[in-house]
């Protein structure tokens, strides 16, 4: 992983020193709440319902123990004992004292890391594939991209003040787990015509009030050319995207309003002036930070391995983990080892501080010092060697992580709802909960095979309901909290929107319907067709009878 | 309020030289005057022909391509944040800078907080209406708070990258 040098370090630290000079000014009282708060929005501090969040960056999801631990310690000396993984791919601080912040910006330092850009209206932490570097089908390591991103976008200054928020995704993997058509900006590695690695380009889309898919505006640009014609993006939509109304401010509707064709057009003509500039990446600078992310070295091992499979010939609940929560690694005889925060009864995303210390351990152990936070809300360990997979799994079970669930129905993704923040008009988290009680059964789960259900509190969609098989948006009816279904949503490399079923419900029918919902698929699929792609072939019409005609 | 002028270090308080008139407003026979880019571009020959020096202000909506042709008779360009977080005149400042060559003196005016200043000398201002009575103060403690920058920009200022190979 990437490790900062003299000059990045320098940067943070003089960050945090500023920050701490706001906070005094703010305790001080010669700044107001109102003068305070672009400044601490600028550093990932929120003022919720009961106190302050600080959402810490966790840049490209990648964690190596030391990180970890910091991580921990915090959660345990200035909060109550856990954190929360974000579907960015980033960790939130629930309880935080505002006099405490800069010292746990100055922790956080030591192990170079920062809150510097988590909020506010510019370009924040650039996301990736969890499977970065490991998964068998990647072209290249998006991580070295998203470095190189995350170093030009920090404290730019020319987008620190844009209409809205602004987020990229990159992914190296023709398989899509990092969003991309769902982001500001989408980067997928592909190879040109002659076989050069280079960049597909997807810009406008976001879920939120006004869901869009992203719009393909290059086939394939060189690696050498990504930051000019990120700058020349994002020149265009700062000069170009509304202010009016912040509802309507994201890129998303400037390139719909726009048009995608007179968008493309205004990009290319701005990156023709300065794709030649500074910004063409220097030859040693993009070798400086790939060799940061350099592949471990994998033991020559064979593919299959004998006491994986002893164990799970005997073990139903290690068999099950092994099939839901490992994934093919593209080294023979190791595995990637999701790590499930979804157990059953409990909010998604949270960890403790004693588990992430475990976990940490675990990863020294197991795979090369190495974590990844997923978007889905889980840990990854990446590199494990499969003969070690039994070991790995007996170590989770000792902490409650070794729910075998991964992709299944009980993974749920969910925004803090409104048992946390400000903006939402109903709770997710106890929906959350009570559906993973409802399908706590490991054979029921099994049998439904992948699903995702999202859930957000309110329409501006941080549970991405808009693209989960089944969405779940909380809103507000009458001063009473109420659920509305939507079907057929995907962020993956098929992304689609979901659709809303009908009238919504209240909280106490919603997993009855969920429960609806899984016994029509489970009666109408064909073989070993997923949830979503039963619901593609046929449609609405047999789930809105089953749920309206008992509901 | 204080208009600052950078300085090699911090900044220096200097007198504005220049008069702002409306659009409406009758041209004085001389001094230097800042006038609108719709009244600019309707007056443009009478402006240019007179005996001061001539400054165009923009709101943050208007890009600086209008004043392309005529920027080497115009000794001041002031760029409006109407409100801090409206970044619009980042890109402007840039774009007169680095594509046009302006090099002439580059104003920031409107919602100008300290806080921003870093920002607005990388992207090529020179001088700041400030509404603060601090600003002098503000200036020389947080403008330049944070060193090591990333992305290169017409400033000229090493970036890390620059840093690391040694150029």
């Amino acid at each position: 992983m990437y490790h900062y040098d003299e000059y990045d370090h320098a940067l943070v630290k003089d960050r945090v020193a500023q920050f701490r000079r706001q906070v005094d000014r703010r305790i001080s009282g010669e700044l107001t709440e109102e003068q305070f708060r672009p400044l601490r929005l600028m550093n990932g501090l929120y003022l919720q319902l009961h106190a302050y969040m600080l959402r810490v960056a966790i840049p490209y999801g990648t964690l190596d123990s030391r990180q970890l631990r910091k991580l921990a310690y915090i959660g345990r000396r200035y909060d109550k004992g856990y954190g929360h993984f974000t579907t960015r791919q980033n960790l939130q601080y629930n309880w935080p004292k505002l006099e405490e912040t800069p010292d746990i910006l100055s922790e956080l330092a030591e192990v170079e890391m920062h809150a510097i850009q988590t909020s506010g209206n510019c370009i924040r932490n650039t996301t990736s594939d969890q499977y970065a570097g490991a998964a068998a089908d990647e072209i290249e390591d998006p991580r070295i991209w998203c470095e190189i991103v995350r170093q030009w976008s920090t404290l730019h200054p020319e987008f620190s003040f844009l209409p809205r928020k602004f987020k990229i995704a990159i992914t190296g993997c023709e398989d899509d787990r990092a969003a991309v058509r769902v982001h500001d900006i989408g980067l997928i590695m592909k190879r040109g015509e002659g076989g050069e690695v280079g960049f597909e380009v997807i810009v406008g889309g976001g879920l939120g009030r006004t869901p869009f898919l992203g719009k393909h505006i290059r086939s394939w640009l060189p690696k050498e050319d990504l930051l000019s014609y990120l700058e020349a993006i994002l020149r265009t939509y700062n000069m170009l995207g509304r202010r009016d109304n912040k509802y309507k401010a994201r890129i998303k509707v400037t390139v719909h309003e726009t048009g995608a064709e007179e968008f493309t057009r205004l990009v290319e003509e701005e990156w023709n002036e300065i794709k030649d500039s500074a910004l063409k990446l220097p030859k040693e600078e993009m070798d400086r930070i790939a060799a940061h992310f350099k592949a471990p070295s994998f033991r020559v091992l064979d593919a299959e391995s004998a006491e994986q499979e002893e164990r799970a010939a005997r073990d139903p609940a290690f068999a099950s983990w092994i099939r839901h929560n490992t994934v093919a690694h593209k080294a023979p005889g190791y595995a990637i080892a999701n790590i499930s925060l979804k157990p059953v009864g409990l909010p998604p995303g949270d960890a403790t501080s004693d588990q992430m210390d475990l976990i940490a351990d675990l990863a020294e152990e197991f795979s090369f010092d190495d974590v990844r936070v997923t978007h889905g809300q889980n840990l990854v360990l990446p590199h494990v060697e499969r003969s070690r997979l039994p070991e790995l799994y007996d170590r989770l079970a000792t902490a409650g992580l070794s729910t075998a669930n991964v992709g299944l129905l009980s993974d749920i993704i969910c925004c803090p709802g409104l048992d946390y923040c400000a903006l939402a008009n109903a709770r997710s988290i106890p929906i959350a909960t009570q559906l993973s009680e409802r399908f706590a059964d490991q054979g029921r789960l099994s049998l439904i095979g992948e699903m995702q259900i999202k859930i957000s509190g309110c329409i501006n969609a941080c549970g991405h309901h808009h693209v989960g098989h089944i969405g779940i948006l909380g809103v507000d009816r009458k001063g009473e909290e109420h659920y509305q279904i939507q079907l057929g949503g995907s962020a993956a490399e098929d992304a689609s929107l979901g659709k809303i079923l009908g009238r919504g419900f209240s909280a106490d029918q919603v997993v009855d319907v969920v429960d609806q919902l899984v016994d029509v698929y489970l009666e109408l699929r064909e073989d070993d067709e997923r949830f979503i792609d039963t619901f593609r072939r046929v449609g609405q019409g047999p789930f809105k009878e089953r749920v309206y005609a008992t509901a | 309020m204080p208009l600052l002028e950078k300085r090699d270090e911090g900044a220096a308080v200097i007198e504005d030289r220049f008069a702002r008139i409306e659009d409406d407003g009758d041209l004085p026979g001389d001094g230097n005057l800042l006038v609108s880019l719709e009244r600019f571009l309707s007056d443009k020959d009478a402006l240019l022909a007179r005996a001061g020096d001539l400054g165009v202000w923009l709101r943050s909506e208007q890009t600086p391509q209008e004043l392309v042709g005529d920027l080497e008779r115009i000794a001041l360009v002031a760029l409006d944040f109407p409100i801090f977080s409206d970044g619009r005149s980042y890109s402007s400042a840039r774009l007169l800078r680095e594509r046009h060559g302006y090099a002439g003196e580059l104003r920031a005016i409107g919602d100008v907080l300290c806080e921003q200043l870093g920002f607005m000398l990388r992207s090529g201002f020179d001088t700041f209406q400030m509404a603060s009575p601090n600003a002098l103060e503000e200036f020389a403690a947080i403008a330049r708070e944070v060193q090591i920058v990333y992305q290169p920009t017409g400033d000229g200022q090493a970036t890390a990258t620059d840093l690391r190979i040694g150029s």
